[in-house]
Formats: C-alpha cells, sequence, structure tokens
C-alpha cells in the first residue's frame, strides 16, 4: 500500500496542477497556523500568571483580625482583638484535613523605615517571626546554612535567615554571612542561613529582601507575648482550603466573642479561590484556541474536499482507463484518500513550521526585551503538536472520503464515454 | 475461447428503452481474427463491452476460455479484465501524464509484478511495436499511429486470452491504419484471439472471419481470405 509507485503517483497528481494544489494547501496551512498560535499565546499567559503565583502552596488561605462590626455579647462594635498562639492548637483540634497552620508576626514593610543595622550599614527589610513549616507554604531554597527548626523555637534562638537582597546590601561581596551579627530593632541575631525565592513577579526584588527567625524569639525581643499577627493555613492536597475556610473562621469567631453574623471582623485572602479562577481562565482560552482553530482548519479541509472533487471529475476517464485496464476500485479509493491525507499533512506541517517559527521569533523577541507582565515563554508541547497531526490525518482522510467514494461511483464504461 | 448463447441487451432512457442486442449467438476459437461490422448504431461497441466485461447484458450466457461470465462484482470484473482482456480503442486512451513506458507497464502494476520486471517487460512489448525508442515520451509527443501502437503495446503487455479493439484504426489516416493492421496480424500470427470491431471494409478484409451486426442480430458470418497488410506498408 505505502509502495513507491503510489507515491509517484501521488507527486505527480499534485504536481500536475502546482497552482492549484498550493491554493489548496495553504487553507489547511493557515487553520493549522491559527490553531498552533492561539495555543502558543495562551500558553504564554497561563505560564506568566503562574509565574506570579511562584512555588506558593496554592491550597492556602491567609488570615487577620480586623476590629468587629456588631456588638456580641456585652462587647461593643468597633472592637479590635488578636488571634492568639493557642488558636493554632484549637484549630487543629477542631479542623480536619488541616496540613499546615503557621501562625506569623511581622515587622517592617513599606512604612518599616531603617530597622536592620550591621556595622555602619543601615536597611528596611520585612522581618518575620515564623515556625519551621512557612518554607512548606511559601517555598525558598536555602542557599547557604540552614532554615529555622525546632530548636531554636523552643530554646528562642535569637537568630536569622536572610535573602540574598539583604545580603548583598549589608555585606560586601565575598565576605562571610553565616556566623555574623545583625541588629533588628537593636537586638542582635546570629545569622545562620540566606535563601534566594523562586517568583520573578513585579515583587521579585522585595521577595529576596525578608528576613526570618524564629517565631518565639520574635515574639520576645518585640514584645507580641501570645499575639499572633496572621495565620498562613494548608489545607491537605485531598480537600480544598475554600471549603474549610468558614469552619476555621467560626472556630475564630467563636473564642474571640464575634458575632457569628459578623462577616468583616475576620478578614482573609483565599489563594486556592483565586487560583482555581485563573484555572478556569486558562481551560477557556485553551477551549476558544481549539474552536477558532479548528474552525479555520475545517473550511481548509471543505477546501481540499472541494478540490479533490473536481480532480476526481477530471480524472473521470482516467480512471475509467484504469479500471479497464484492471485496477481494483478499492486501490483508486486508497489512491483518492491519500492524495487527500498527503496533502493535509504536508500543508499542515507547513502551517506547524510557521507557527513554531513565529512562536520562536517572539521568544526571542521577550529575551531581549526583559519580562513582560503577564506573558512569558509561549510554547506549544509535543502533545499538542502530534495531537494537531492527528487531527490533520483524520481531517485528510474525511476530506478524501466523498471523492474517493465518488471516483469509483462511475461505471468504467461510462467513464471511459466521456470525452 | 468465447462462447455467448442469446445475448439480450437494452438501454432504458426514461420510459422509452432501445433494445440494442435482440438475442447474440456467437462462439470463436482461439487464435481468430474476427471483424465485427455494422452500420453506426448497431450495436458493435454495446457487444464489444460485454465481451470487455465493461458493461453487462440483461440475459444471456457468456464463457471465456471455460470460465462463466456472471453476476461480477467490480472487483471480480476488474481482477478478470486485467488477467483475461486487452483492450484498444479509437481515441487511444492513454494516461496523458505518463511516459509510454509508463502506458504500457499499467496493467502489469495491477497485476503487482515488481517494479524492475515491469519496466523490461514494458519495454520488450515497446520493442515489438517498435517504439522502444520513443519509451520515455508522453503521448502528447506522439503521433496518432505512435499511440495506438503504444495502446496495442499496453494491451499486449498482460499477457490477454483476448484482444479486444474497437475501431483500432477510426482516427488514423489509411497508411497509419495499415500499420497497425499490420501489428495486429502479427500479433494473431503468434496464435492470439483477436476482435476488431470497424466500419472500413478494407480493415475488415485484413481479419480472418468477418461477422454483420444489424437490427441486434448477426445477419452473417462468413470466413474470408486475409488480405496481409505488410504489402502496403513500406
Ligand atoms: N449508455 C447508453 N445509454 C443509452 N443508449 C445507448 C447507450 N450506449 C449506447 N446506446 C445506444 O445503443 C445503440 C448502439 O450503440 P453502440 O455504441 O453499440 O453502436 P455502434 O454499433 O458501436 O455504433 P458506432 O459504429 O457509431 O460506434 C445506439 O443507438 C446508441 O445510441
Ligand atoms: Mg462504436
Amino acid at each position: 500500500m505505502f509502495n513507491k509507485d503510489r507515491w509517484r503517483e501521488i507527486i505527480e497528481v499534485l504536481s500536475s496542477n502546482v497552482g492549484r494544489t498550493l491554493l489548496t494547501a495553504f487553507g489547511v496551512c493557515w487553520g493549522i497556523f491559527i490553531l498552533i498560535t492561539l495555543l502558543a499565546a495562551g500558553k504564554g499567559f497561563e505560564n506568566g500568571i503562574r509565574k506570579d503565583f511562584g512555588d506558593i502552596a496554592t491550597n492556602t488561605m491567609f488570615m487577620w483580625t480586623r476590629s468587629t462590626t456588631k456588638p456580641f455579647e456585652g462587647l461593643p462594635k468597633g472592637r479590635s482583638f488578636e488571634f492568639k498562639t493557642n488558636d493554632v492548637q484549637a484549630i487543629w483540634d477542631n479542623v480536619p484535613n488541616l496540613k499546615y497552620i503557621s501562625p506569623r508576626n511581622q515587622i517592617g514593610g513599606f512604612r518599616g523605615g531603617g530597622n536592620v543595622v550591621r556595622g555602619i550599614r543601615i536597611g528596611a527589610y520585612d522581618v518575620y517571626g515564623d515556625y519551621p513549616e512557612i518554607i512548606k507554604q511559601d517555598p525558598m531554597t536555602v542557599t547557604s546554612g540552614r532554615f529555622i527548626n525546632y530548636n531554636d523555637i523552643e530554646q528562642k534562638r535569637k537568630v536569622a535567615i536572610i535573602g540574598q537582597g539583604v545580603q548583598s546590601e549589608l555585606y560586601d561581596k565575598g565576605e562571610e554571612v553565616l556566623g555574623s551579627y545583625i541588629k533588628i530593632r537593636g537586638i542582635n541575631f546570629l545569622v545562620i542561613g540566606t535563601y534566594k525565592k523562586n517568583n520573578n513577579d513585579g515583587d521579585g526584588e522585595e521577595a529576596q529582601k525578608q528576613i526570618f527567625v524564629p517565631f518565639t524569639s520574635f515574639s520576645q525581643a518585640f514584645n507580641r507575648g501570645e499575639d499572633v499577627g496572621w495565620m498562613a493555613i494548608t489545607a491537605h492536597d485531598g480537600s480544598s482550603i475554600s471549603q474549610l475556610k468558614e469552619n476555621i473562621i467560626e472556630v475564630m469567631r467563636k473564642r474571640h466573642k464575634v458575632h457569628p453574623e459578623d462577616k468583616r471582623a475576620i478578614g482573609y485572602f483565599d489563594l486556592y479561590e483565586q487560583f482555581n479562577r485563573v484555572e478556569s481562565l486558562f481551560f477557556g482560552l485553551k477551549a476558544i484556541a481549539y474552536l477558532v482553530g479548528i474552525m479555520v482548519l475545517l473550511s481548509g479541509i471543505i477546501g481540499v474536499s472541494n478540490i479533490m472533487l473536481i480532480v476526481v471529475k477530471e480524472r473521470t476517464k482516467e480512471i475509467g482507463i484504469r479500471r479497464a485496464l484492471g485496477e481494483q476500485p478499492i486501490s483508486i479509493k486508497k489512491q483518492i484518500l491519500m492524495e487527500s491525507i498527503f496533502l493535509t499533512i504536508i500543508s499542515g506541517m507547513v502551517g506547524i513550521i510557521f507557527g513554531a517559527l513565529l512562536i520562536y521569533g517572539i521568544n526571542s523577541l521577550l529575551d531581549s526585551v526583559g519580562p513582560v507582565d503577564m506573558f512569558m515563554n509561549p510554547s506549544v508541547s509535543v502533545g499538542v503538536v502530534s495531537g494537531a497531526l492527528m487531527i490533520l490525518m483524520i481531517s485528510g482522510l474525511l476530506a478524501g472520503f466523498i471523492p474517493a467514494q465518488s471516483a469509483i461511483r462511475v461505471r468504467p464504461i461510462e467513464a471511459l464515454r466521456t470525452e | 475461447m468465447i462462447e455467448i448463447k442469446d445475448l439480450h441487451k437494452s438501454y432504458k432512457m426514461g420510459s422509452n428503452s432501445l433494445h440494442v442486442l435482440k438475442g447474440i449467438n456467437f462462439s470463436c476459437e482461439a487464435g481468430e481474427l474476427v471483424a465485427i461490422m455494422g452500420s453506426s448504431g448497431s450495436g458493435k461497441s454495446t457487444l464489444l463491452n460485454i465481451l470487455g466485461m465493461l458493461d453487462e447484458a440483461d440475459s444471456g450466457e457468456y464463457t471465456l476460455d471455460g470460465v462463466p461470465i456472471k453476476d461480477l462484482s467490480e472487483t471480480k470484473a476488474a481482477n478478470y479484465r486485467n488477467k483475461f482482456l486487452g483492450f484498444v480503442f479509437q481515441s487511444f486512451n492513454l494516461i496523458n501524464y505518463k511516459s509510454a513506458m509508463e502506458n504500457v507497464a499499467l496493467p502489469l502494476y495491477y497485476q503487482r509484478v515488481p517494479r524492475k520486471e515491469r519496466q523490461e517487460k514494458s519495454l520488450k512489448y515497446l520493442e515489438r511495436v517498435g517504439l522502444r525508442e520513443w519509451a520515455t515520451h508522453l503521448p502528447s509527443e506522439l503521433s496518432g499511429g505512435q499511440k495506438q501502437r503504444v495502446a496495442i503495446a499496453r494491451a499486449m503487455a498482460a499477457e490477454p486470452k483476448v484482444l479486444l479493439a474497437d475501431e483500432p484504426t477510426g482516427a488514423l489516416d489509411s497508411t497509419t491504419s495499415y500499420e497497425v493492421m499490420d501489428l495486429i496480424q502479427k500479433i494473431n500470427d503468434e496464435g492470439n484471439t483477436i476482435l476488431v470491431v470497424t466500419h472500413e471494409p478494407d480493415i475488415a478484409e485484413m481479419c480472418k472471419r468477418v461477422i454483420h451486426l444489424k437490427d441486434g442480430v448477426i445477419v452473417e458470418d462468413k470466413k474470408v481470405e486475409q488480405v496481409r497488410a505488410s504489402q502496403y506498408v513500406k
């Protein structure tokens, strides 16, 4: 079936009217080009957005206190309150399927001013009091030394892990960092590690300029007592934090005497919900890309089918001669189908190549102008390309089907009579 | 070789039907060279097409070399045509984008003869019709007589039991016609069975037997003294 003669035959027929063949090929070429380009653009958008999320555990919520907006059990509205360290245990006791609960405290922030001093150098950094688990929720790579551990927590050691941004501002190049001291609000902390974070969005630089110290040491050093600034809570993979969120907040309302209807007293940010919203956006984009691409491709295929029909009409006489000489109807059908598939696949591949070139061009453009907001590394996977080839194969078959059928419907005697 | 009994064929055209063959009885032995004559519209081509399995009779029997020909599927008919029959048409019916050699090789291709052997064989047959040097030429580069000789080579390449020629000289001038008939006679001399449809009495005289068709039946069937075409060919 795939012998040399058959191929020669196909090439002969397709090259006998080059102009028409190219015009037909263009339809399919264009369709697959649009499909590939749209998918790549969608992927670029997706990559860009995903990068903004960084490595952060997405099944996570953040929760903090605000002032109450409803009086409750004799307490006035407008009352402010704080989470306490024992709230953490209360959540563990009352809400199942949670993986991490990290109470956190913070000083610094944007309005922090110079709060960290080393020798004659001074800097303004976010300083966090944290538990060891935070590295699982807000992933960072420890580039030297180590991260906080439970001994640090229990013994309230005055130790700190600093970001690479902090290091480059407070230290000379090549200067030993581990074992040195920095003064945070006048209190000495021993530097035991450095880290680097992977997310690369607008806050990229800010993310490298943080300092982590043990939660307990932080509370002691900066007089937070049992107060907890906010919490980062991650659910197990099997369940979603969005569903557990209400339970957690309810536990907190009860413990802090907040009116059950008071929606504003406890603030939160549900990362998972945001993430899902974006995920469905990606899905929608992909669906649109496929829809538009396949529509365009379809018109290309109809073009191929039409041309093949004309070719068959033109070759009626020839087909009659072949059949008189003893060619089997099935062989004629195969011939037409293979011409159609061949034409579709070749032109489709040209479309894929042009699409790939365009994607390559955009990528090198992005590389040269630097990162762009919400768009990064547009690409199509090998899976998509082989999927596209599959689609082409099937469409070639469909496009050739009707012409092939009509080629053998004419009886040889009638085919021979046509002049 | 060929045996037909009470063959009928009519064409339906709307409400009328045209009864073309009204009970043909005919038989011929291997090695015969038969001319089929008759006025235009008398059903010569119709008969030849039925013999060639390009068309089907409405009723009657047809046996080719002992094989009963009836209720053929299109696939089987193609198979029989390929193995048993060679065709020569008035309008040559060469495939115009294939060279002379490729045209001759075509029936062999359908017999799944390997490429190499196909080329050798088709060159051999082109040699026999005197067109070896024209093997790589396209039909458009050949004269009418040359085209018909290529068509005869093509018909003979598959070594058929019977060669069917429908007015093979109809589109040729008399000199070229004689050349073609000379070739047909030579092929017949080798023992091949050949049926030739023709209008022209001088062509019919170059056969060994002439049958006349009129009003859908055979009205005359006679042996003739064969006139050799070679005497008219330089
Ligand atoms: N497919 C067809 N449909 C209807 N009528 C047909 C068909 N083929 C042939 N006929 C009719 O059948 C009759 C015989 O046709 P046929 O072609 O056999 O004649 P012929 O003897 O070969 O004539 P000529 O010498 O002109 O070639 C003619 O009247 C023709 O019009
Ligand atoms: Mg005729």
